[in-house]
């Protein structure tokens, strides 16, 4: 035991304590405005969602939903998770290139990846609980009672579980800086690496997870969506769906959090933006590539001439495609809002891709088609609300946009300080 | 010793994923039970649609499962399904102006989607081959719903307190020797019950002595790679309400390459990742997260 653990330990742990108490009930607080309209719309939503969640937990699901003994899975779980998780694969793609490639140039936007994607993984996978029937024996599959090992189900929970924990581990250095615990700090940092190995082999197999999970429903997805290749192309479609998810969301975060930008990642912020859509780009066009094997391969020419054909166009045409060329101009001109309008469509194309494959192109043949009924929405809305509130919260908190801000030179060490902050 | 304790780290996650894997692909057998399952034969030319096999369930199973009385009064439409109230039901088809009924309920497939679905083994078959489901494992996130090439799985959508619900092959009743409640309640011989390898005999041998009664044509023989319950009928299964185009392979087939891909990347990914983070390393000390201790 070295000496410094008995300084901070030994003396006055009483006071180390309450000190510690009272930083933590001063950084609980808001800061800034309460009553501003974003606030106000969410808190609004979020209390609705609330109240239809009383409703659901009281008399079942299908209170609230429009689920059937047809489409077992809905809005909650093509949305949610399986959209929602290849929206948050940046935090992987990210990591990977700062600590496996040590490409330095995009470290700035690591801290605040990260902490999208944990955020994204925490609030998702918790409305995965909304959706589980009887989520008390949601622990099952955790402590070895029933280990239903030749699902594919077990293997993403299991894959999502660890790496919410790995996640953690590679914010966690954010954290102790913000407490001002520098040999926890000191811990995290030198074990990181192992954190981050361990986090992208997670995220490999489950984003490819979310996808064998349809292998399943061969003869219930439109021939246009399934294919034995559905593990591949959801990995493949998660770096390019990261990416551009942090490049549209590092661009709203940086005017809104202006004030918590650090000076590197403001001086950086373009050429980082420009770097990230390059690599989207390329993943893109092998993606597109490997649709068009899929298609040879799976002789689906025929389905083309149909309405689900021109739907399916629609996704990888007009939305991965077009993207995709529209990337390569703006990255050519060096156009930045080019490059955040293809960001947006290579969205809007992974959201089609998600939903058509798990709810919109699942059992095509029905007469009676899925939709999400209003509350599924309002719950799905108050989901993200909540994850945004607790976004701004830690942003305006810790060091995240900016890491060379710690405990020391912060003013919200001050509790009274901290209250005036913007 | 940063490095030291990295890799002791390293070791144990791998280790961790070592012994994940050995287990999920010892567990992606191809077929569970018995070589003999137990099954019914169903013969739809000689059901009368007289619906003594509902009754004769909801009878059996409907006070502990929270079934519903069947009633007299209700039309035998062929859009009538199995639901989260009634294990099994009767559809009336209408094919070239003959009138033909179908007992439909779960198939007990002899590979289940469902229970190679099922991440708490809630699903399960039995040694014997009834596929049953448990409810202190369950869950409820409906995975087996999706996967069932049947759609036989059905959920309480209004309840606070869940079940999955589908035929159980009268599990216990089976264990004691007796039939299932819809075959001894079968008052027109149609429903056989019996060890699947005979009863694929005597329906061969029906087929082969009345070739003016059957299509030449089993269902469940092979379909989702074969099912305990099995049928015979006058006109092509399609047009009484049974999928045709499933696949004859049994349905976990369609995974397994995945999850045996899976121990693959859990192990190689990592050592990979490190050998490409070491040929990396070198230059770039500074704001390294990972390099300041």
């Amino acid at each position: 035991m070295s000496a410094d653990v008995r300084a901070i330990g030994a003396p006055n742990f009483a006071q180390e304590f309450r000190g510690f108490a009272r930083f933590l009930l001063a950084e609980l607080r808001p800061k800034g405005p309460v009553l501003t309209p974003f606030n106000v719309i969410t808190a609004v939503i979020v209390l609705a969602s609330a109240v239809i969640l009383v409703f659901r937990y009281a008399f079942g699901l299908g209170a609230i939903t429009n689920l059937s003994q047809d489409v077992p899975w809905g809005l909650w779980i093509g949305f949610d998770v399986v959209t929602g998780v290849a929206f948050a694969g940046g935090a992987y793609v990210v990591s990977f290139l700062v600590y496996i490639l040590r490409v330095e140039k995009y470290h700035p936007i690591l801290r605040v990846t990260v902490l999208n994607g944990f955020l994204a993984y925490l609030f998702y996978t918790g409305a995965l609980l909304l959706d589980l029937g009887r989520p008390w024996n949601v622990v099952n599959p955790i402590i070895g009672n029933s280990f239903g090992v030749s699902s594919v189900m077990f293997l993403v929970a299991w894959h999502f579980m660890l790496y919410l924990m790995a996640l953690f581990f590679e914010f966690s250095p954010a954290v102790a800086e913000w407490l001002g615990w520098r040999r926890v700090r000191r811990i995290v940092g030198a074990t990181a690496l192992a954190g981050v190995i361990f986090g992208i082999t997670l995220s490999i197999l489950h984003q490819s997870g979310l996808g064998a999970l349809y292998l399943l429903a061969r003869d219930k997805i439109h021939p246009l969506w399934y294919s034995e290749f559905l593990p591949l192309l959801f990995l493949v479609s998660s770096i390019f769906a990261g990416l551009s998810m942090v490049i549209v969301e590092g661009s709203i975060t940086r005017k809104i959090f202006h004030h918590r930008v650090g000076a590197r990642l403001r001086a950086t912020h373009e050429d980082i933006l420009f770097g990230l859509a390059r690599i989207a780009m390329a993943v893109m066009f092998v993606y597109l590539f490997m649709h068009l094997l899929v298609f040879v391969h799976g002789q689906r020419g025929p389905h083309l001439a149909t309405g689900w054909g021109a739907w399916y166009l629609l996704e990888l045409v007009g939305f991965t495609a077009v993207p995709a060329v529209l990337y390569a101009y703006g990255l050519q001109r060096r156009r930045l809002p080019a490059v955040k309008a293809a960001a947006v469509m290579a969205l809007v194309g992974i959201l089609l891709n998600r939903l058509n494959v798990s709810t919109i192109a699942f059992k095509w043949y029905l007469d009676v088609r899925y939709v999400p009924s209003w509350m599924e929405i309002v719950v799905t809305l108050g989901v993200i609300s909540a994850e945004l509130w607790v976004f701004r919260w830690v942003v305006n908190r810790m060091p995240v946009l900016d890491f060379a801000m710690t405990h020391e030179d912060r003013p919200a060490a001050e509790p009274i300080a901290a209250r005036t902050a913007a | 010793m940063i490095r030291r304790d990295f890799f002791r780290i390293l070791g144990a996650a791998g280790s961790v994923a070592v012994g994940a894997g050995t287990a999920e692909a010892a567990e992606t057998g191809p077929v569970v039970g018995t070589n003999d399952p137990v099954g019914v034969l169903v013969d739809t030319t000689r059901c009368i649609g007289c619906r003594m096999c509902e009754f004769g369930c909801a009878h059996a199973n409907g006070q502990a499962n929270g079934l519903e009385k069947p009633s007299f009064d209700e039309e035998l439409t062929p859009q009538r399904q199995t639901s989260e109230k009634r294990w099994t039901v009767v559809q009336r088809h209408v094919v070239d102006g003959r009138t033909i009924t179908v007992k439909r309920q779960c198939l007990h497939c002899l590979q289940p989607a469902c229970t190679s679905a099922c991440l708490t083994k809630a699903m399960a078959k039995t040694p014997d081959g009834p596929v049953t489901w448990r409810a202190s494992k369950c869950m409820g996130c409906r995975y087996c719903m999706v996967a069932c090439p049947f759609d036989m799985p059905k959920f309480e959508f209004h309840s606070a307190v869940p079940r999955i619900q589908k035929c159980q092959f009268c599990v216990t009743r089976i264990a004691a020797g007796e039939q299932p409640a819809c075959v001894a309640s079968c008052p027109a011989q149609a429903l056989t019950f019996g060890r699947r390898g005979n009863l694929l005999d005597e329906a061969r041998s029906r087929i082969y002595t009345q070739p003016g009664r059957y299509i030449h044509d089993i269902y469940g023989e092979h379909e989702a790679g074969g099912t305990s319950w099995l049928y015979l009928s006058a006109v092509p299964f399609d047009r009484i309400g049974f999928r045709t185009d499933l696949a004859t392979t049994g349905y976990p087939t369609f995974a397994k390459e995945f999850l045996y891909a899976v121990p693959q990347v859990d192990i190689l990914a990592p050592l990979l990742l490190l050998g490409l983070a070491r040929a990396a390393a070198g230059r770039h000390t500074d704001e390294d997260e990972g390099g300041h201790a």
